[in-house]
């Protein structure tokens, strides 16, 4: 029996989604070993009785909330893609602003028509069994994460920082260019694809843990004068940590 | 065909929860009685997003990173307007040769956008199937070569700005990474290759029959007067009704947003029309003569010809632009290897002000309007997507076609379908639209 496979939607931009269609040299060999029958982006049919549920975006509004709990429900397991859905994401930056002022903002007096919560991550709500994180998901893990389920393999994470692909590919420290990057306590995996492209890594697969935030925030005090309290904002971007969590 | 329950007097009530292949959530919802349609709504059900909020208090240089993430088909177009807009407001003059990569880059993402569009959400209306999956059986050379021309433009996406889903290398003030020269010669054998595949696939639509409804409407887009190239990356606002050019930085004269309950996106109007239509046949109608040559001539053997009014037609239009794009990237890429690529440092602001920027993303005509403030963070945002200025001429185009539809004998399931393959026909982006809101709505 192939896997019955769904792909969900709650608040975000559904690029974790489409990252499964931009698999394109793979996505024939993964239709053929799956069965996908839960898919509003891309196909009509729609069922209910799903062994993998794929979630992308949020819970972000009284509606999500009722969503991931059906989704939940109606799947054996369950699985975060992306950093909305693993960390509450990018939606998050609202949770700092008053919400009558962030609707008030944008919609004036109709502001009233439009209700919403605090944004948060799909465990916030529902117990989830794995997540696959980065904004977006790394469809190089999704693959890993699907060939896993198929031959019944455990399927873990990488538990080291940014910084070691970002070596092993030879990039010249952004810290030595006088550019703060969070590659220090950032989860691996992505390749250390910003650092690589000339931009710093935004933290956007969530930090490493607490010791990890103490090392680093120790190490770049040190070394380049720069304490964690500096990178504040950048952390915030995709909700990659709590605040009680800095050193 | 003709069913004898169907006289036009009849009573007809339609919900469709979710339209699926598209992008985002919205609802269609119809009520007519004795002939008569007592509702109609496009209800846009997807969830608040409030990016134009909390930009506010962020840096200006994360704009582009930040909006990029209102969607993930058109995250190269976010970026291409937030830097338009951020380097109007913080007087930045990016190089030349920041301009032909960010061109090359959005090249790519109108190719896969428009590929992914057509062969995978609106072929298999025409192949009467829910998805592209069972293609994958019975028309398996249709599926490959779809895939293959949707790698090619995620690579040159990927070539340019490290990925097509939120690019990385795109920054206000320039790029941050060039290609290598045999990156770039790579992707040009593949867009050569790729010729054949794309007259394989006009071919493929020349068979598809497309529904024959017409409406009178304003079409927007942008426009690079004189004698210049057909416009994605930058211009002036033009429409069929007002071909007169204004400039980007004054965009409000042109576009006027409302907020409706029924919709989780704002709806546009503009001076002279209750409601237009941006998106490719937009573009193709104001500007098919900019088109590249081969393009013209896909146009003609399809029967295209502005100013085109039957929104089905998007579709031709989407895959004309495309035969265009590949042609553009072609040339393109010449001129960027003959020129040769060199590292620049990013420019940096001279002001912290207002401006306003735009692009032709694939769905349509997008503007970013920032301020920031005198300690470099933004203070003001706004942001108009075209699938909000869509919604209400989309909703036109249903009071039009539904009582012709009726008129027509057609059974509600028939019904149903070509109501929503006229909402998909604007290959509707909801998340983008819904950027900011969410939506109650009571019968």
């Amino acid at each position: 029996m192939k896997p019955k496979i769904a792909i969900f939607s709650l608040t975000g931009c559904e690029g974790c989604s489409l990252a499964i269609l931009e698999l394109e040299d793979q996505l024939l060999d993964i239709l053929g070993a799956v069965e996908i029958v839960n898919f509003r982006e891309g196909m009509t049919e729609r069922s209910w009785d799903i062994d993998i549920g794929f979630v992308d975006g949020a819970v972000s509004t009284p509606e999500d909330e009722k969503e991931i709990i059906r989704f939940r429900e109606s799947c054996k397991t369950l699985v975060a893609i992306g950093s909305c859905a693993c960390l509450g994401g990018i939606n998050t930056l609202k949770n700092y602003q008053p919400e009558d002022e962030y609707r008030r903002y944008v919609y004036g007096d109709k502001a009233i028509w439009f209700p919403t919560i605090a944004a948060r991550a799909l465990s916030a709500v529902v117990k989830v069994d794995y997540e696959l994180p980065g904004c977006p998901m790394i469809k190089e893990e999704f693959v890993r994460f699907v060939k896993c389920m198929l031959t019944g393999r455990p399927f873990e994470l990488p538990d080291y920082a940014v910084c070691v692909e970002c070596k092993k590919k030879g990039n010249l420290c952004l810290y030595e260019k006088g550019v703060i990057c969070l590659g220090p306590v950032t989860r691996a995996g992505c390749d250390a694809i910003c650092p690589s492209f000339g931009s710093k890594c935004e933290g956007c697969r969530g930090i490493l843990g607490h010791e990890a935030l103490c090392a680093a925030g120790v190490n770049l005090r040190e070394q380049y004068d720069v304490s964690l309290d500096d990178v504040l904002a950048d952390f915030r971007l995709f909700g990659a940590y709590q605040e009680k969590d800095l050193p | 065909m003709s069913d004898p329950n169907n006289e036009p007097t009849r009573n007809v009530s339609i919900d469709v929860k979710h339209v699926t292949r598209v992008e985002g959530h919205g609802n269609i919802s119809i009520s007519v009685r004795e002939g008569e349609i007592t509702k109609l709504q496009l209800a846009i059900v997807e969830s608040p997003r409030f990016f134009e909020s909390f930009l506010r208090g962020r840096h200006w240089s994360e704009a582009p990173h930040i909006t990029c993430r209102i969607c993930g088909i058109c995250s190269v177009g976010h970026t291409t307007a937030s830097v338009h807009a951020m380097e109007a407001a913080c007087g930045i003059q990016v190089t030349e040769q920041t301009d032909l990569l960010r061109k090359l880059i959005l090249y790519g993402e109108e190719l896969q956008s428009h590929w992914l569009h057509l062969y995978f959400l609106a072929v298999p209306d025409y192949f009467g199937v829910g998805s592209v999956i069972p293609l994958a059986e019975t028309h398996p050379e249709v599926v490959r070569r779809a895939l293959r021309m949707k790698k090619l433009a995620n690579d040159i996406c990927g070539v340019v700005g490290g990925r097509h889903i939120h690019p990385v290398a795109i920054h206000v003030g320039g790029v941050s990474h060039t290609p290598r020269d045999n990156e770039l010669l790579g992707l040009k054998q593949r867009l050569e290759d790729c010729r054949g595949d794309l007259k394989e696939m006009v071919e493929l639509f020349s068979k598809l029959e497309v529904p024959d409804f017409n409406r009178e409407t304003e079409y927007v887009s942008l426009k690079v007067v004189g004698n210049g190239e057909y416009a994605f990356y930058n211009g002036d606002i033009v429409s069929t009704k007002d071909p007169s050019p204004t400039k980007v930085a004054d965009y409000r004269q042109r576009v006027v947003e409302e907020v409706v309950q029924h919709s989780a996106a704002k709806h546009c109007r503009s001076p002279s029309s209750s409601a237009y239509a941006v998106g490719a046949l937009a573009r193709f109608n104001n500007n098919a003569e900019q088109l590249h040559p081969d393009a013209q001539k896909v146009a003609d053997e399809l029967g295209l010809k502005p100013i085109c009014f039957n929104p089905y037609h998007n579709n031709t239009a989407q895959l004309v632009e495309t035969v265009h794009c590949v042609e553009a990237s072609i040339e393109l890429i010449d001129k960027i290897l003959t020129r040769g690529l060199k590292s620049e440092p990013l420019v940096p602001p001279s002001k912290y002000e207002r401006g306003a920027g735009a692009a032709e993303v694939p769905r349509g005509l997008l503007f970013h309007e920032y301020g920031v403030g005198s300690d470099g963070k933004i203070d003001m945002a706004n942001l108009i997507i075209p699938t909000g200025q869509n919604l209400a001429n989309i909703e036109a185009d249903m009071h039009a076609l539904t009582p012709k539809l009726l008129a027509s004998g057609m059974g509600k399931e028939e019904m149903t379908l070509q109501l929503e393959m006229l909402v998909r026909a604007y290959d509707p982006c909801i998340s983008c639209a819904t950027h900011f809101l969410d939506v109650e709505w009571e019968e």
